[in-house]
């Protein structure tokens, strides 16, 4: 890790915080709700995955920024999320997020105490077709492309990261369709995802016992309950670079899942709860599941 | 899980399929047929000129007119026993210079409309997919 890295994501903060006070418009036009919530690598779409839909209140014609915060609270683990979005013209959006993952009583007993993995994240995603909200007389969906690009800052874990063939950077790419299916009250979203990623990179980038990008595809299925309420469920697929390795299967990962309520009190603010099920995580140390909560909240403009 | 997800989506499919071939008029009753809908209308149409978003658009145009082709039109959508006589939305909206922001301000005020009469959500959504689909020829900007 050079010392530059860690400057970066405060710089661009900064950048993109001129930028957008200058350009936002105050009375951006889209659906409560229909710009998603912010994934817990920034982009905008459900709570784990991406969806197509660009993210911010900004509508055709329109810019748009939102800022996020986001825990996630497993048994043995906690993750902290802090994050910003640009939405332009509903076509383009550019995410940051930084993540802190405190590894708790595995740290310690890696010999490694306080250990705290962080990633600083960029999303930029696209919208190439359709119209996800309007469209209500077709089936066509709208698709949108886009990478996420993780720079991993593993701390006194990175030799051991080194040992298993992890990297500490790297990017996936997605391709998301979203369509609501409006007179049913029903959001659908399907995403895959080439990715090397090791619990999301928070044990970095491939591994010695498979090192491939491996295509995995993520669904969300949300019900409106209201204009301002939506549940849903989500299920995403991961790899398994990790398992076996040196430690044998103790660091196998398992797919997640969610099924979370969303919340927008007003056309500024959502919040999301749920419940989350992110399998084992380092099963050597800690080998049961890890369940627990999640809470974001988001205000947008 | 994966399993469950694929039963959803299925029943959905067919749901949306049953409900597009029956044709019936449960949306239109479920609106007050043609009083509540003359009654969703009036209202609809006085906050669209309310509505700073909206209003300048409304500023040469003749209310009471636009309340009954309205009223029709939904009736007709809906199911109702009615015909819709006015233009097609392309000649109606033609260089009005509608934008995206400018529809969905409209969807939101006629959302508000409909909960002020109480329509249920469920409806009201189905009421809007109806609708929706015509930003294609309502859009111009
Ligand atoms: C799904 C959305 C919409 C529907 C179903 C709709 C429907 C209609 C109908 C039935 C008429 C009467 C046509 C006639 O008299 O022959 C009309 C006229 C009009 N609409 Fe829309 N409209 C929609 C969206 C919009 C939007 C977003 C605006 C602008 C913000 C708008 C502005 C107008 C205006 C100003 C007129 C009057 C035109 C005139 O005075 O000649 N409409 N609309």
């Amino acid at each position: 890790m050079n010392g530059l890295s860690r400057y970066w994501l405060p710089v661009l903060v900064l950048g993109f915080g001129i930028f957008v006070i200058g350009g936002a418009q105050a009375d951006t036009g889209k659906l409560r709700l229909t710009g998603g919530v912010n994934s817990i690598d920034g982009v905008a779409g459900g709570g784990l995955t991406p969806w197509a839909i660009i993210g911010t209140n900004a509508s055709a014609g329109e810019r748009g920024v939102s800022a996020f915060a986001t825990r996630v609270k497993p048994k043995d683990y906690a993750l902290d999320v802090l994050g910003v979005v640009a939405g332009f013209n509903d076509r383009i959006e550019f995410s940051l997020a930084r993540q802190e993952f405190d590894t708790k009583a595995t740290g310690a007993a890696l010999g490694l105490p306080g250990l705290k993995l962080e990633q600083n994240i960029i999303g930029v995603k696209v919208k190439v077709a359709g119209e996800a909200i309007l469209d209500s007389d077709t089936w066509m969906p709208q698709i949108a492309v886009g990478l996420i690009y993780k720079d991993l800052d593993a701390g006194g874990l990175a030799p051991t990261l080194d040992a298993l063939g992890a990297k500490q950077h790297g990017t996936d790419f997605y391709v998301s369709a979203t369509k609501l299916l409006l007179a049913q009250s029903v959001l659908l979203n399907g995403t895959l995802r080439a990715t090397k990623a090791n619990q999301n990179g928070l044990l970095g980038f491939g591994g010695t016992a498979q090192n491939d990008y491996r295509v995995m595809p993520e669904f969300s299925v949300a019900y409106l309950l209201r204009k301002d309420l939506a549940i849903g469920a989500e299920y995403r697929v991961k790899p398994d670079n990790l398992n076996p390795s040196i430690l044998g299967a103790g660091l196998k990962e398992d797919d997640w899942k969610d099924l979370f309520i969303a919340w927008a009190p007003t056309k500024n603010v959502a919040l999301t709860a749920a419940y989350v099920d992110l399998g084992r995580i380092v099963p050597a140390i800690q080998s049961r599941k890890q369940t627990g909560w999640y809470l974001s909240a988001q205000v947008s403009f | 899980m994966t399993r469950l997800l694929i039963t959803l989506l299925l029943a959905f499919t067919l749901g949306q399929a049953s409900a597009q071939s029956t044709g019936n008029d449960s949306l239109y009753k479920a609106f007050g047929e043609k009083a509540g809908l003359t009654l969703l209308m009036d209202d609809f149409v006085q906050r669209l000129v309310a509505e700073p978003r909206t209003q300048a658009f409304f500023k040469n145009t003749d209310l009471s007119r636009l309340k009954t082709q309205l009223t029709d039109q939904l009736c007709m959508l809906s199911g109702g026993p009615c015909k819709y006589t006015g233009r097609d939305m392309k000649s109606a909206h033609m260089g009005m210079a509608v934008g995206k922001s400018e529809f969905n301000a409209l969807v939101e005020v006629l959302q508000e409309a409909m909960d002020a009469k109480n329509i249920a959500f469920t409806d009201q959504n189905r009421m809007l997919a109806l609708l929706a689909s015509m930003h294609r020829d309502i859009i111009t900007k």
